[in-house]
């Protein structure tokens, strides 16, 4: 079960059904292990506290704050909110990322899904395919990779060095603010191996009788595919699906080394993730940087829960 | 969805007799399906391959055909990338590789133990305990990474690896403490029972029955940290500014800046020495990488 699955499991079963005797060992079993279990966790708990939860306290009051890491924070109410609803970079971040997300993540979970499709059918040389469409997500996130991804699509770059054997003159991709971002896109796209390998391992979990007695009845491949694998692979889509978003709202590396940390052209590169660095790291306003990363999580946050809201609608828990 | 039926990686055949006539029908398709294959994979691979062929050419040649054929072999582009910058690129190998090895082992003692203890002891507020463990993996690191510099700075922790290895010891790396608790779920409690009639306490379970047990699991994690820690840019570049301990991800950037903008085939060839490690890591543990994908659903 992924990690979604377990958070709707827990939602749901609270402590209910258990008997009294059941309760009884269930409090007996507690106190034996509870000694135990605060050695095991101890390492994990340290870092919930110090690490994660300590931290998101204080960021949440820097957002507060102007902060430049020489003096000490200064409290300032709402000022830094007053100048995001006037900051015009953040309004072109905002575009970039957005576009950026609700473009690539469809698209390629879209590619996955088709590819998952074709490799399901028990074709001949399946490991080899699956290696070679998986690896690309590896090294998709690499420093290097976004290196060649800036000279692929530079102005005598290979993919303009293949148009130019049709004739046609390309354009810089990586340099115009009309086609930087869509770079961007094409190398997630092409790192969709990861959702694939996860899609590949839930269409086997489909029962075969189901589509054998489809057939019996005269259904063909279409409506096979729509009233069986769709239905029953409609977790995975979702939990790939709130991954996705999740992860591609937190792009960087990419941006950052196809705009060679500007996000540019024209902002058009210009990342969340890649602003709050430059006004944090960059610019040391550490302060607007702490409420640009609450405004990202609380967009996040809204996503996602829209996500789950939608999900109703159209995922189908078989459980 | 259990770990073990999804631990099969191999394709399971179709049980069930399909009449001939179908099966005619399906062989047209088939060959259909991998010509696309085929016609993807190159798509997929060919910047790779590109990449590796231009590493290996003159410059005046990298950017003037699409092809892959070499007309003229040029290695000198390896050992004049690997001085370009103020280090030679073995000591960024080696910073890397130290990073790597820290979080790996921080990952493997934090996590497994954190995971034993959600997949079983009972203990108060586990629920509430497990929902934030799941809740983390979803967390954006942006929303701590500034707080989390603050305390590091103040602890002298800037330009050194503490902060990108610290954060692992701790567990902080949720997704395998996940990762780990399904695995351990999948073994059966009889063999924690025989061993506690046989008087052995949690660390001895933990140690000498699950421990051993959940080596799959270990190894999974040991992969995906190995490729992720070598890859990520955003906390090594906040965290280490200092030239001489940089690692591969930050050096590679510095490159960009650094090279005169014509020397593209050395800029290739440490791209491609960048890979090599995750590229071995992959040829040698896609059994394990593909496994945990599918059991956990990746990140």
């Amino acid at each position: 079960m992924s990690a979604i699955g377990e958070l709707r499991t827990l939602r749901r079963d609270g402590r209910g059904g258990l008997t009294a005797d059941q309760k009884q060992a269930l409090a007996k079993e507690r106190r034996r292990d509870s000694k135990a279990a605060a050695v095991f966790l101890a390492p994990w708990l340290l870092g919930l506290v110090g690490i994660t939860i300590g931290p998101m306290i204080a960021s949440l009051y820097l957002a507060f704050t102007d902060y430049n890491l020489l003096q000490d924070p200064n409290f300032t109410g709402l000022e830094n909110i007053q100048r995001m609803l006037g900051d015009e970079r953040l309004g072109r971040s905002l575009v970039a990322t957005l576009t950026y997300v609700v473009v690539s993540v469809p698209i390629q979970l879209a590619v996955a899904l088709g590819l998952a499709l074709l490799l399901d059918r028990g074709i001949r040389g399946l490991a080899l395919y699956r290696s070679v469409l998986y690896l690309p997500s590896l090294l998709g996130a690499s420093v290097a990779i976004a290196v060649l991804w800036r000279l692929v699509f530079g102005g005598e770059g290979l993919v303009n060095a293949f148009l130019g054997l049709f004739g046609i003159q390309g354009p810089a991709w990586v340099a115009e603010p009309d086609t930087a971002l869509g770079t961007l896109i094409v190398l997630h796209v092409w790192t969709f191996g990861a959702p694939m390998v996860i899609f590949l391992a839930g269409l086997r979990q489909i029962p075969r009788q189901y589509y054998d007695a489809a057939s019996t009845d005269g259904a063909n491949k279409w409506q096979q595919l729509r009233k069986i694998t769709l239905p029953l692979l409609s977790p995975i889509i979702f939990f790939n699906l709130v991954l996705g978003l999740i992860g591609s709202f937190q792009s960087f590396t990419q941006a950052f080394i196809v705009s060679n940390g500007s996000g540019g052209p024209a902002d058009s590169t210009l990342f969340f993730s890649l602003y709050l660095y430059q006004e944090g790291f960059a610019g040391f306003r550490m302060g607007y940087a702490s409420a640009l990363a609450w405004l990202l999580l609380i967009i996040i946050g809204a996503f996602t829960a829209l996500n789950f809201w939608a999900s109703k609608y159209w995922v189908f828990y078989d459980d | 969805m259990t770990t073990e039926t999804l631990a099969t990686t191999e394709p399971t055949t179709r049980p069930g007799k399909r009449p001939l006539v179908i099966k005619h029908r399906r062989r047209r398709p088939r060959v259909l399906a991998h010509v696309g294959l085929i016609l993807v994979a190159v798509v997929m691979l060919y910047p790779l391959l590109w990449m590796v062929t231009s590493s290996l050419r003159p410059n005046d040649e990298i950017f003037t055909s699409p092809g892959l054929l070499i007309d003229t072999f040029d290695l000198s582009h390896y050992p004049d990338g690997w001085n370009a910058l103020s280090k030679p690129f073995g000591s960024y190998l080696l910073n890397s590789a130290l990073v790597v090895l820290g979080s790996v082992v921080g990952n493997l003692v934090s996590c497994s133990m954190a995971a034993y203890a959600f997949a079983r002891l009972q203990f108060r507020a586990k629920t509430v305990a497990f929902a934030a463990m799941l809740l983390t993996i979803m967390l954006p690191v942006h929303v701590l990474i500034i707080p989390q510099y603050v305390m590091f700075a103040q602890l002298g922790w800037i330009n050194t690896y503490l902060p990108l290895i610290v954060p692992k010891l701790l567990a902080t790396d949720a997704f395998f403490v996940f990762l780990m608790v399904q695995f351990v779920r999948g073994i059966p409690r009889e063999l924690d029972e025989a061993a506690r009639i046989d008087g052995a306490g949690h660390a001895r379970i933990f140690l000498q029955v699950i421990l051993p047990l959940m080596v799959p699991a270990l190894a999974t994690t040991t992969i995906f940290t190995f490729i992720w820690t070598w890859n990520d840019f955003f906390s090594q570049l906040i965290f280490v500014t200092d030239p001489d301990l940089y690692t591969v991800p930050v050096a590679l950037r510095q490159f960009i800046d650094a090279q005169s903008q014509s020397d593209f085939g050395a800029l290739f060839a440490m791209s491609v020495v960048s890979l090599i490690p995750v590229f071995l890591v992959f040829l040698f543990g896609q059994r394990f990488l593909l496994r945990g994908i599918a059991t956990t659903g990746g990140k």
